[in-house]
């Protein structure tokens, strides 16, 4: 039964300690009072008595705590204790503690934020059945330029027929729309879309969450038509309601059945689908089955056993046989490539995800480095208590833990308000970055919480153990001493803070040279010629339900009228039409060519450009010049057009030294299109170069129902949208319009990613850089402090003013120097690394190093300037009277 | 005064087991009777006694009761408990194991 007691003797331990501490003061005194009356009947006085147990008694205090470490739960105590104590002693210097609270919350709280977005994003596993065996499938171009290309629906079908890699292949039509009609008085809204072979859902390993899937039967042209919705379109057109199977929507005017709903966290292929619809049905024949129309993406679950290199190059030989097939055509690809589905959808944001990470971990470090230069300045303020402490009988082992202790508090209460701004960071991220691949990924869960304890640990172990470093080899007896003229221990931590505060300027260089390249960077994408004007210029997207508008001429009299009504609204300058969109907004897809009046083209040889189809005021309405010959005409019959306008670009690259107009091209399915005019070049995106373009005419084709409207005016161009909208509702009151966007904010979704890094970046770099300013600062008051009498001697013995701001502003900068230096060089082996993520810069651009390099110097001068003149303005005596 | 070795330790609490057999006292008494039973060769210091009394109490092998003393004033009892009791067996028996051991080595001629 001796458990049982130990048991309850822990237990009374633990609860009861107050009662047990008196308890034991009366077991002490008892005994005392016994021995003083053993010692009076030996014949003493009672004076002499009570000495004499006093005497043999020892120190009471120390028995105490002799007796008390022999209970149980003793470490318990000895740590509320220490925590309690070293609260107590931060709050007795609130500055101290709260700026050093900050800082560790800015650091633990940047990496927490940051670690959880590259966490979900990069490294969380697809949320679908077995996600190592799933693929993404590409095709090789002909012609090399496009190893990962989409695919074309007749490959497909011979792989899925032949292939015996996979377990499962399945084809998705990524970009897709539909206007769905209001009901029940809602507007109409124009949704994102996908169209799905029935299979791709077993493929992936997901189940509707209401309703069924496809089937193979409902995967077909001559089917019914049948959706599937997404969890959030449901819940917000449809008021969550389950009756909603079975139902029918209408979607381009056209009845759909609703036969499923999706689970809430189901965002394949992109987060803003709201829509899904079986790929054979949607698709006409023609582009489904095409060998060289590559429209599709493909994806796969490979079968077991099968590695990634031998299903490609089964799929590489399958196409190259249909390729030498089909030589005639040389958009017919060569071969295959793979990716795990996880990289495809996140492979862009890797390098740029990983750089923040690293300019997070410096932060951190730097943060740390600086908490503990103010522990170091700290633990030499109080050395004296400290050699109190070690003379009453504290070991040092026990001084050490007491240190690590505040440390830890201070940590562990930034650590605690840096997960509050994490969490912050991350809502902030998730809802400005919503287009971000995977973003729907992002959460704080428990490995997160767990990654922050760590850091947390850490950073109170650094900091703790550096700064009690610089306390070792300390001498009680001289930190008693009254007079510490020319200390040696203060001396040591002078150079050891000296040390942490380049090591901190090293840091911050990198960063504020990281920040500069990507803001150079971003500066010179923003700058970008687009070849168009992007001033008080908008667009809108429309596309007009194919059921009620079959024929040309519907569409191209809707298109005209709308034009009409458009331009002649007062402060409207110029509209115009294109197909599908505006520069700077997008490849848009290419079509290959072939020059009429040039020798035929080799087997093999593959020539395309850009398309675009147009009206003829476009140019004039988006500004871009015509440079030679003329605008297609407007009067061609609607289906007989027979113009083409091309690039400069165009002409430069298939027409050298020739003049282009009059000449012809074969195109869009062997017709006849003559060269009008050559227009300039646009970029289809900031960061690309021009490409060789064709602009046709609106109406010669026959299944072109959307178009992006463009509007041009004097002024203030967004408070024409809502007026325009108005109209197009008048012509149309099912019609909605979509992506309604002036070209500025275009320009600006082109360089969102550059402009969010480069900010983020900056702000780091920033915050460092103010946090190395002020370490600069409190080093040299400190490095002054220790200094004063020396200073006042030089002063009396004759220095000049202007000689002591000297000295001490050099003992000042010689970190800082030094910290540049380190900085600089560790910034020229990094910088190769962020060269991805570089436009229009070299990653060792010589203009940025040198800005850095003065700012740095500058920021330092003017940290060092107050402490130095302080110095150099004290008054000898005084100086020399201070201890 | 300073901290009690190991040896002395361990048969100290041996003493105070053996000491607490016969009946329960408190910590003055328990002191005074080892000091009485080894004929005044051993004299058991304030700063050993307490924390081994509270250890061996911690291990329950003595439990303690707050009692009315001979003086008058309340005192903590300590007695043995009978897991104490075997404790005390073992160690006796241990103790002669080893003190048989080196009087074997010390007293070779």
């Amino acid at each position: 039964m001796r458990w049982l007691e130990q048991l309850r003797m822990r237990i009374q331990m633990l609860f009861n300690r107050g009662n047990a501490t008196t308890h034991l003061d009366d077991e002490l005194r008892f005994h005392v009072e016994r021995q003083i009356a053993e010692n009076i009947a030996a014949g003493m006085s009672a004076d002499e008595a009570r000495f004499a147990a006093m005497r043999s008694f020892g120190n009471r205090a120390l028995l105490r705590e002799q007796a008390r470490e022999t209970w149980s739960w003793n470490w318990l105590e000895l740590l509320l204790r220490d925590v309690s104590y070293s609260v107590r002693t931060l709050m007795r210097t609130p500055g101290f503690a709260a700026i050093a609270i900050l800082v560790m919350a800015l650091g633990i709280g940047a990496n927490v934020a940051l670690f959880t977005i590259v966490r979900s994003v990069l490294f969380r596993p697809l949320p679908f059945n077995d996600p190592d065996r799933l693929m993404r499938l590409y095709e090789q171009s002909s012609d090399g330029n496009f190893p990962f290309n989409d695919n074309a629906g007749g490959v497909f079908a011979e792989w899925k027929k032949q292939s015996q890699s996979f377990r499962d292949l399945a084809i998705v039509s990524g970009y897709g729309g539909y206007n769905l009609s209001g009901s029940g008085g809602q507007l109409p809204e124009s949704v994102r879309a996908a169209a799905f072979s029935w299979n791709v859902l077993p493929t992936l390993g997901v189940q509707p969450a209401l309703g069924r899937n496809f089937t193979a039967d409902d995967d077909k042209l001559s089917a019914n038509p049948t959706v599937l919705l997404s969890w959030g379109l449901w819940k917000r057109r449809f008021a969550g309601n389950p009756s909603i199977i079975n139902q029918t929507v209408l979607l381009d005017a056209k009845p759909y059945t609703v036969i499923g709903v999706m689970p809430a966290w189901f965002a394949y292929p992109e987060a803003a689908t709201q829509l899904w619809t079986p790929v054979y049905y949607k698709e006409p024949a023609s582009e489904i089955n095409a060998i060289d129309s590559h429209d599709f993406q493909v994806i796969g679950r490979l079968k077991p056993g099968v590695t990634e290199a031998q299903a490609v190059s089964e799929l590489t030989l399958i196409t190259r046989r249909l390729h030498n097939q089909h030589l005639d055509d040389p958009f017919v690809s060569v071969g295959a490539n793979i990716s795990p589905l996880l990289n495809s959808l996140v492979g862009d944001v890797k390098t740029p995800l990983y750089v923040l990470l690293a300019a997070t971990g410096c932060l951190l470090l730097i943060a740390c480095l600086n908490v503990a230069n103010l522990l170091v300045a700290r633990a030499a303020a109080r050395r004296k208590e400290q050699a109190i402490r070690t003379a009453l009988g504290g070991s040092r082992l026990r001084l050490l833990r007491q240190h690590l202790m505040e440390s830890l508090v201070l940590s562990a209460t930034g650590g605690a308000a840096g997960f509050l701004l994490a969490m912050a960071v991350v809502e902030w991220v998730v809802t400005t970055r919503h287009e971000m691949a995977r973003v729907e990924a992002i959460h704080i869960d428990g490995v997160v919480v767990a990654f922050g304890a760590a850091l947390i640990v850490l950073c109170a172990a650094f900091a703790g153990l550096i700064s009690s470093y610089s306390a070792k080899g300390e001498h009680a007896l001289a930190a008693l001493q009254e007079s510490t003229r020319g200390s040696s221990a203060g001396q040591s931590r002078a150079r050891l803070r000296a040390v942490l505060l380049s090591l901190e300027v090293g840091l911050t260089v990198v960063l504020l040279i990281g920040a500069g390249l990507l803001l150079k960077s971003y500066a010179q994408l923003r700058s970008v010629d687009l070849g168009c004007t992007t001033q008080n210029v908008l667009k809108m997207n429309l596309t007009l339900p194919v059921a009620r508008y079959s024929q040309v001429a519907q569409r191209m009299n809707f298109f005209d009228a709308l034009l009409a009504r458009v331009r002649s609204v007062p402060g409207v300058q110029a509209a115009g039409f294109v197909n599908p969109t505006v520069p700077g907004d997008g490849y848009g897809g290419d079509s290959g060519f072939a020059i009429a009046e040039h020798p035929p083209l080799k087997q093999g040889q593959v020539q395309y450009a850009i398309h675009r189809w147009i009206d003829p005021g476009y140019f004039g309405a988006i500004g871009i010049p015509i440079l030679r010959g003329r605008t297609i005409d407007g009067r061609q019959q609607p289906g007989h057009a027979t113009e083409v306008v091309i690039s400069e670009a165009f002409a430069r690259q298939n027409l050298p030294g020739e003049d282009p107009i009059g000449k012809h091209l074969l195109t869009l399915g062997k017709r006849r299109f003559e060269i009008v005019g050559v227009v300039g070049d646009t970029r289809y995106a900031a960061g690309e170069t021009p490409q060789a373009m064709m602009y046709f005419p609106l109406d010669s084709v026959d299944d072109m129902n959307d178009a992006a409207l463009v509007v041009r005016s004097g002024r203030d161009v967004a408070q024409f949208a809502m007026p325009i909208q108005r109209i197009v509702a008048q012509m149309d009151r099912d019609l909605p319009v979509s992506n309604v966007l002036t070209m500025d904010q275009v320009m600006g979704r082109n360089t969102l990613d550059a402009s969010f890094d480069a900010t983020l970046l900056m702000i780091f770099a920033a915050l460092s850089l103010l946090l190395a300013a002020v370490g600069l600062f409190g080093v040299l008051s400190y490095i002054v402090a220790q200094r004063t009498s020396e200073i006042g001697i030089r002063i009396a013995l004759g220095a000049q003013r202007e000689q002591v701001l000297r000295l001490m502003l050099l003992d000042g900068l010689w970190p800082a120097l030094f910290g540049l230096g380190l900085g600089l060089a560790a910034s020229a082996a990094l910088a190769q690394q962020i060269q991805s993520m570089l436009y229009g810069t070299k990653p060792l651009d010589p203009a940025v190093f040198v800005a850095v390099a003065a700012l740095l110097l500058l920021v330092a001068l003017l940290a060092c300037m107050v402490p130095a003149w302080r110095a150099s303005r004290l008054d000898p005596m005084q100086a020399l009277r201070t201890e | 005064m300073g901290k009690p070795s190991d040896l002395v330790q361990g048969t100290l609490d041996m003493l105070i087991l053996k000491t607490l057999l016969p009946e329960a006292m408190h910590g003055w008494a328990i002191a005074k009777r080892i000091q009485q039973l080894s004929g005044e060769v051993l004299q058991v210091q304030q700063g050993s006694l307490y924390p081994a009394l509270h250890r061996l109490e911690q291990q329950a092998w003595i439990k303690a009761k707050w009692a009315e003393s001979e003086t008058g004033r309340q005192a903590k009892f300590y007695s043995l408990t009978a897991a104490g009791r075997k404790q005390l067996e073992a160690e006796t028996a241990n103790w002669s194991r080893l003190s048989a051991a080196i009087d074997l080595i010390v007293s070779e001629a």
